[in-house]
């Protein structure tokens, strides 16, 4: 801090990085699976075929269903969660001659259909993980995640101002030279990604913007709640005035998407079969940019529109724009794909810049052979967070699979599983010398991958092979996924074997030339 | 040994732990003070301006937290810190006792 703007903000990036590095590679991994979240549910429920069928009519059906299993509800609410997924999920709260232990959920397939689907939380656990972590009160862990945020969002302006040659970074990559590669590798998938990685932090900011910063709602509101019920109308049933039969629901959702020009995402229906009905159709989470959602009211007898809400407003505009650019849920085929890339990218700078901490270290050791602790101790949990967490994932799809379909609390147990595994690299890191555990856990979540699409094929009919034959593009998609995680790990892993018996010493201890560009 | 490894153990450690406290929790004071401000100031109504003020906080916690490793004074950083943040606490309370809240 003495030595200038420049070296006081290197020290601020290595030091904010390192801390906090291996939290956020676990916020990224988890965070960039979840743009394939409903595939990744899609495959983890096998028995669920989806058929495609149109919105209002998936709607109808979804209402007659709740007409049978739920008939003196005070309210039915049906979620979609977009193209991508073909069920739709049901809730409702019910009347009050209804036994306590009633239902009060439940997941259609496409054709309207009960889901009698294997019991697990699918891609909707690493997509919570990602900002509510697990086994922690969910308040608490999203403290932590944005301290986490926050800390990458001045690593990133601060890695910026350190930057010396931020354009020639742009096209520099020198491979197989130790320091410099991963140097360069670190500042590649940074500088290169920088307007994604700042976009993506600063949004993950903004989702939960009201958890962290609430003083801009308390300067203007003496009661939180009126602001968010300013911002979120939600209606409650009004008193019951007798019974009256329910309008059909297919046409009213067919006016609303011809109002907004965009598709339903869900509706809620108030005091269902009664004459003080409501019917609230909602824009779907993937019909627009902001996830600020539209919704038409409607009364539910005569099918007259008796209230809109449109979210406007310049400040509501950026804010719900802001999110959904983070969630990409408004993104088809192609731009998914790009999100997937660009959260990998954000996964490959974590995980880079943690090693390059050691790598830069490691030059400097008074006896190499002999680390101090504290280089010791990154070193070790370098291991379990870049290679530990990616075999968990791989173990929790097997876990899938392997686990009785019919097991009770079996959800519960995939999630173990997952526990477990990522536990067993931390541990297997600490046991082993370092050099050996990273070629070891690299391999280990190669082969964890590779076994993924294999089980599934013996354990179910949807191999890859009857997916590519059946043309089922998910199913395809997911297990040729797999197989090309499972070759880059292996590649890395096969890479790191080559080099420690070539140089007969342990991996990536190669004298360096003081660099140019400091980052420490 | 590293020039930061260096630093926490000798005599400047002190000045870490000074910059990290008013970079975090000092930051944060500071920040919610100016974040009201902002959402007293904003046009476009209460829920807007409250919004507004939310969405440009991180950017302001963002600037301040870079700010206090920058600054060559811990204690200038300190004072200069607290003043703003009085200062803009004093407004708020002011626009609040007079203005009143929703």
């Amino acid at each position: 801090m003495k030595n200038g703007f420049r070296q006081s903000m290197a020290w601020l990036h290595t030091w904010t990085g390192l801390l906090l590095g291996w939290l956020l590679f676990a916020i990224f991994v988890t965070g960039t699976s979840s743009y394939f979240q409903e595939e990744i549910t899609a495959w983890m429920t096998p028995e669920v075929r989806s058929v495609p069928a149109d919105g209002p009519t998936r709607f109808a059906a979804a209402t007659r269903w709740l007409e049978r299993e739920a008939p003196g509800a005070s309210e039915w609410s049906i979620y979609s969660a977009g193209k991508r997924a073909a069920g739709l999920q049901l809730y409702w709260v019910n009347g009050p001659d209804a036994p306590a232990d009633a239902p009060t959920d439940a997941r259609l397939d496409g054709a309207g259909r009960k889901t009698e689907a294997r019991e697990t939380r699918g891609g909707e656990f690493l997509y919570r993980f990602h900002y509510d972590l697990y086994y922690i009160n969910w308040y608490w862990a999203r403290w932590i995640v944005g301290i986490a945020a926050m800390a990458m969002l001045v690593a990133i302006f601060s890695g910026i101002v350190t930057h010396k040659k931020i354009i020639a970074d742009f096209f520099l990559f020198r491979l197989g030279k130790g320091q410099r590669s991963w140097l360069d590798a670190h500042n590649a998938s940074s500088v290169l990604f920088l307007p994604f990685i700042l976009m993506i932090t600063y949004t993950g900011l903004v989702s939960l913007a009201t958890h962290y910063m609430p003083w801009g709602i308390a300067a203007n509101y003496a009661d939180e709640q009126k602001f968010f019920d300013a911002t979120f109308p939600w209606p409650a049933p009004a008193e019951k005035a007798g019974p009256a039969p329910l309008i059909a629901v297919a046409p009213l959702i067919e006016r609303a998407e011809r109002a907004w020009g965009a598709g339903a995402g869900s509706i809620r229906i108030l005091n269902p079969g009664d004459r003080t009905a409501q019917v609230i159709v909602s824009t779907a989470p993937d019909s627009g940019m902001s996830v600020r959602q539209r919704s038409l009211t409607f009364d539910g007898v005569t099918g007259k529109v008796v209230g809109a809400h449109n979210p406007s407003g310049a400040a509501t505009a950026t804010e719900g724009t802001m999110i959904g650019l983070h969630a990409g849920r408004f993104s088809s085929g192609v731009l998914r794909a790009l999100y997937f890339l660009s959260g990998l990218a954000g996964c490959v700078m974590v995980a880079t810049g943690l090693i390059l901490w050691t790598v830069k270290r490691r030059a400097k050791l008074a006896d190499p052979e002999r680390p101090h602790f504290g280089f010791r101790l990154v070193e070790k949990l370098n291991i379990g967070a870049i290679a530990g967490l990616p075999f968990a994932m791989a173990v929790y799809f097997l876990a899938n699979r392997l686990l009785p379909v019919a097991e009770a609390g079996r959800s519960g147990r995939e999630i173990a599983a997952f526990f477990i595994a990522w536990g067993a690299v931390f541990v297997w890191s600490a046991v082993r010398s370092s050099a050996r555990a990273w070629t070891e856990a690299l391999a280990m979540t190669a082969a964890a991958f590779a076994a993924v699409p294999l089980v599934s094929a013996l354990t179910t009919d949807r191999s890859l092979v009857a997916s590519l034959g059946t043309g089922d593009w998910l199913f395809a998609g997911f297990d040729t996924a797999m197989l090309i995680i499972a070759t880059g790990f292996g590649w890395v892993a096969a890479k790191r074997l080559r080099r420690s018996t070539s140089s007969g010493a342990a991996g990536g201890k190669r004298p360096t030339k003081k660099l140019s560009t400091t980052v420490a | 040994m590293s020039r930061a490894v260096e630093i926490l153990r000798g005599a400047r450690w002190r000045d870490v732990a000074a910059r990290a406290l008013a970079a975090v929790p000092l930051n944060y004071a500071v920040t919610s003070a100016l974040t009201m401000l902002l959402a007293r100031l904003l046009p476009g109504g209460a829920q807007q301006a409250s919004v507004g003020a939310t969405l440009l906080s991180f950017l302001i916690f963002a600037g301040v937290a870079m700010t206090a490793f920058a600054v060559r004074s811990v204690g200038r950083l300190w004072a200069g810190l607290i003043a703003t943040g009085m200062a803009a606490g004093l407004v708020d309370w002011c626009f609040i006792a007079w203005g009143g809240r929703l």
